[in-house]
């Protein structure tokens, strides 16, 4: 027992183990000082606020602005690339838009369910199979898988929001990009520019979205005359007439009325179905032959 | 690691690289942010190391860059002339014309070259026109090095379209990773330099170890990399250049925003030009002066170091 205090004493005065050599303790020193230079380097300067949910970007308003801007030329020049759409999208839906379609869903109660289930979706929560076999010809969910198919585009290529602060207006918003396929196959718009502009304007009379209205205002200016008479006579027309009339989308629970048939849904919610924007384009593409 | 290339093609699928196809999602494998400040473990079942301002495994690290520079590599050239104005050509420019390396006309050993890190190629080019425009040397040999094959790919493309050195067989691109290069023997090179590229390293110090390694004695080893601006005041504007407008640029132009807060992030990581002077000693290097020259107030550095 004497001996080991006698070693305990030896230890504690440095004499017991075999003394450190010069470059032991550099590196020991060294790697302190790399651990207190990672804390210094990394505050810096620039330093963002603290982020809402995970995916959060919090970005100061001049950021915005140049992002705002940035954006809008880009998607005007090319809005076939998706990266300025949605960069516009999230730095245009100022939080008085947002806001406002949060007061929608809170004042329904489909709109209620939906904000306290915060559902997602993705090809496995609408089980893209089943609605392929299951489901009956002429529901919702066939026609939104067959539109899938035409179109050949999938629920899961849907960007992340990362630029709206708040947390449960990212929500709204995200709820909102999502639901945008649903949004096309109720009406049977295609992708094509033209459809997604026609599709915009029909957004934005019944959601609000500023990006929709950006959309529906300028993009025409960037098509061909016939697709801008065909817009201005017969699509738009049609979206004041429907847009504002009809029960707002967002409160619509898509992943539980997959079943129910296309033509009763639209008869309830007071939507009537544009023309076919394919067919009138084979048309004109027929008669432009002759 | 011949896995290399198999787990390149996986990890473009899975990283946040956006397609120019059209809408891409965003991968949720890059994992969460972690919270700065902190501390790195230390213990050895599982070693980390930093990744911009986050904390990820050593070997997860290499990976990582490489998808990077995978999702980046199409659109380097432009993204480095927007990001830096074309101040980068310049920096590059005097690296060479520090250098001012060529087989002088009395002497009849061609020089043998390497750029490590060096992808897309513009130091390598760069160096042997300046070699053949000022000592006429058109008999050097150029390595070029890269641990990502996507960069390599364009730098084998610009070769062979914008320059005369496609078919002449002095240079050749080989993929490595630059903290082994085990096709390289030791002793065989007479200039090796890096530029814009040990920031990515795991080990820095392995790499510079490895740079000793493959250096001819009398060879010269460059390293031209961002390094800390030493005026607080310029220092805040370059900070909220690069945090706020690098990465709005990359996300509007490339399409990827991610990346390039990656890089901001390990240009803020990077040690100091004395701390780093004092690795490229450490490697064995002598190095002479003060053994680094700062560009643009201290943005960029030119660290030199020779073997003895």
């Amino acid at each position: 027992m004497g001996e080991d205090a006698v070693l305990a004493d030896k230890m504690s005065r440095g004499e017991l183990h075999k003394p450190k050599t010069s470059f032991q303790k550099y590196q020991e020193e060294e790697t302190l000082k790399s651990s207190q230079l990672d804390q210094q380097q990394q505050q810096g300067y620039f330093t963002r606020p603290a982020k809402n949910y995970p995916d959060h970007i919090p970005l100061y308003n001049f950021e915005k602005l140049l992002l705002i801007f940035g954006s809008s030329v880009g998607a005007f020049l090319d809005p076939s690339r998706n990266e300025f759409i949605v960069g516009l999208g999230e730095s245009t839906a100022l939080p008085w838009f947002l806001n406002n379609l949060r007061r929608q869903m809170l004042s329904d109660a489909v709109g209620r369910q939906i904000l306290k289930d915060r559902p997602h979706m993705t090809s496995t929560s609408l089980n893209l199979e089943e609605l392929r076999n299951k489901y009956p010809k002429n529901s919702i969910g066939h026609a939104y898988i067959m539109w899938l198919d035409r179109e050949g585009v999938s629920p899961d290529t849907r960007e992340k929001v990362r630029y709206i602060d708040d947390e449960e207006l990212a929500f709204i918003f995200r709820r909102y990009r999502e639901c945008h396929d649903f949004y096309h196959t109720i009406t049977g718009l295609p992708i094509v520019r033209e459809g997604e502009i026609a599709l915009k304007c029909f957004e934005f009379l019944n959601l609000g979205i500023p990006m929709a209205g950006l959309g529906a205002l300028f993009a025409p200016w960037n098509t061909s005359a016939k697709q801008r008479s065909r817009l201005f006579n017969i699509y738009y027309p049609w979206a004041f007439k429907n847009g504002l009339h009809c029960k707002p989308l967002i409160n619509v629970y898509w992943e539980k009325i997959l079943d129910r048939d296309i033509d009763e849904f639209r008869k309830e919610i007071n939507l009537e179905k544009p023309p076919d924007l394919r067919e009138l384009r084979k048309q004109q593409k027929l008669k432009h032959k002759k | 690691m011949n896995m290399s290339s198999v787990l390149n093609k996986s990890i473009i699928r899975t990283l946040p690289c956006q397609s120019m196809l059209g809408c891409r999602l965003l991968s949720t494998s890059f994992p969460v942010y972690q919270q700065q400040g902190q501390h790195e473990s230390v213990d050895n079942a599982g070693k980390t190391t930093h990744f911009g301002f986050r904390t990820v495994a050593e070997e997860e690290k290499e990976k990582l860059v490489r998808g990077v520079f995978s999702s980046v590599a199409s659109k380097y050239d432009i993204m480095n002339d927007v990001m830096s104005m074309g101040v980068h050509r310049l920096w590059k420019h005097h690296l060479i014309n520090k250098l001012n390396c060529g087989m002088r006309p009395n002497s009849n050993r061609p020089l043998e070259f390497l750029d490590v890190a060096g992808g897309t190629g513009d130091i390598a080019f760069g160096l042997l026109d300046h070699a053949y425009h000022k000592f006429g040397d058109n008999l050097s040999k150029m390595t070029v090095a890269d641990i990502n094959p996507d960069m390599l790919a364009e730098g084998r493309k610009r070769c062979s379209s914008l320059t005369s050195y496609g078919n002449s067989g002095r240079i050749q691109f080989i993929e490595q990773n630059g903290e082994k290069l085990d096709a390289i023997e030791s002793n065989s090179k007479d200039v090796y330099t890096i530029a814009f590229g040990i920031r990515n390293f795991t080990d820095i110090q392995a790499g510079l170890n490895t740079a000793y390694r493959v250096l001819k004695p009398g060879g010269i080893f460059a390293c031209l990399e961002f390094s800390q601006v030493e005026n607080s005041a310029l220092d805040y504007i370059y900070q909220a250049y690069s945090f706020s407008l690098l990465p709005l640029m990359g996300q509007l132009i490339a399409n990827d925003r991610d990346s390039y807060q990656y890089l901001v992030e390990s240009i803020r990581r990077f040690p100091k030009q004395d701390v780093f002077a004092d690795m490229v000693r450490k490697a064995g290097f002598y190095v002479p002066g003060k053994g680094y020259e700062n560009l643009t107030f201290g943005v960029a550095a030119i660290h030199i170091g020779v073997k003895l």
